[in-house]
């Protein structure tokens, strides 16, 4: 039990979280829905009212109801692990990433997510802003526009071997790529 | 029991994205940087069972639990919308190292800032409410 119970704490290995992700999609499609998360924005900004300034919004959100329930479901997810499934051990990410990341000013990983920039005393700084706030602006419109963000087109697209979600994976990785490779060394030295 | 069990896949999608690290912003980095097979061996996974998956339903022609034959309704076809959608989308996963179901999950792993970043993310799908008419689809 005790041995069960260090597997669940340690980092899944990439085979099974791809089954599990896999599983998810499945359960969600033989529940009649469709995975694909980003379609919460446009169901929160029509249920704030945003009906009023654009007919996009103008639809029936609350057939979204379970997405959002789904989105609940997340959260919580995310704070069991953190408080009963966790090691709490930083990610083991690749040498050659440590060393990148050094030369933007990044030191080694202590935890899941690098305290240097999720903090709010980083969110309002100047590159805190622009990759933060700017970054998640970037997000909520790209994945509107895309109609699809990675679970709607590069898991639930592909499986389904649709062109349009190959298209918009091709331009998932054309801005992730520019941004890691030319606009990140900039942004750093602000 | 309507609600709940959507809940409870929620709850799973968290442990997953959570457990997988596919949430953390080191793991885009890497996989970005091509420097770790993590994230595309996620991806090919899923993809690869998916696939053989959806093809399966669709040759047994399988229902739904409440008995409606499985249908999966292919998005429009189109070339801009995906490929500048996508690249506009790829910039803000890069810079803030999270696409929308991780931004929750991260938020309720105790990642408070990530607040901001779900909020911006909601003006921007507001604000292309607003441009819609005005882009090229």
């Amino acid at each position: 039990m005790q041995t069960a119970i260090e597997f669940v704490r340690q980092p899944w290995p990439w085979y099974i979280s791809g089954m599990a992700i896999a599983a998810i999609m499945l359960t969600l499609i033989f529940f009649g829905k469709h995975f694909g998360f980003s379609s919460n924005f446009k169901a929160l900004c029509a249920a704030c009212g945003a009906g009023k300034a654009s007919s996009f919004f103008d639809y029936d959100w609350k057939a979204q109801k379970w997405n959002l329930w789904f989105l609940v479901g997340s959260m919580i997810g995310g704070w069991l692990t953190a408080n009963f499934l966790s090691n709490g051990e930083p990610v083991q990410i690749a040498e050659s990433t440590i060393k990148d990341l050094a030369t933007l000013g990044l030191g080694v990983p202590t935890g899941i997510q690098p305290a240097e920039i999720f903090n709010f005393s980083f969110l309002f700084s100047a590159q805190g802003i622009l990759l933060l706030a700017g970054g998640g602006f970037l997000v909520g419109f790209g994945t509107r526009y895309a109609d699809g963000c990675t679970s709607g087109h590069a898991i639930s697209g592909l499986s389904n071997l649709q062109l349009p979600s190959l298209i918009s994976v091709i331009g998932f990785f054309i801005g992730g790529l520019v941004m890691t490779h030319l606009l990140y060394p900039l942004i750093f030295k602000i | 029991m309507k609600v709940l069990k959507f809940i409870l896949v929620g709850i799973v999608f968290g442990i997953v994205m959570t457990k997988s690290e596919a949430l953390s912003w080191y793991r885009i980095q890497e996989m970005f940087r091509f420097q770790s097979f993590h994230m595309y061996g996620i991806i090919g996974t899923t993809v690869v069972l998916g696939a053989i998956s959806i093809f399966l339903i669709k040759k047994l022609q399988l229902r739904d639990i409440s008995g409606i034959p499985i249908v999966i309704i292919p998005k429009e076809k189109s070339v801009a919308r995906y490929l500048i959608g996508g690249t506009i989308f790829g910039l803000g996963w890069a810079m803030t190292g999270a696409c929308p179901g991780p931004m929750f999950v991260s938020l309720g792993y105790g990642v408070g800032v990530m607040s901001v970043v779900i909020i911006s993310a909601l003006f921007g799908t507001f604000f292309y409410g607003l441009m819609k008419d005005y882009l090229p689809h």
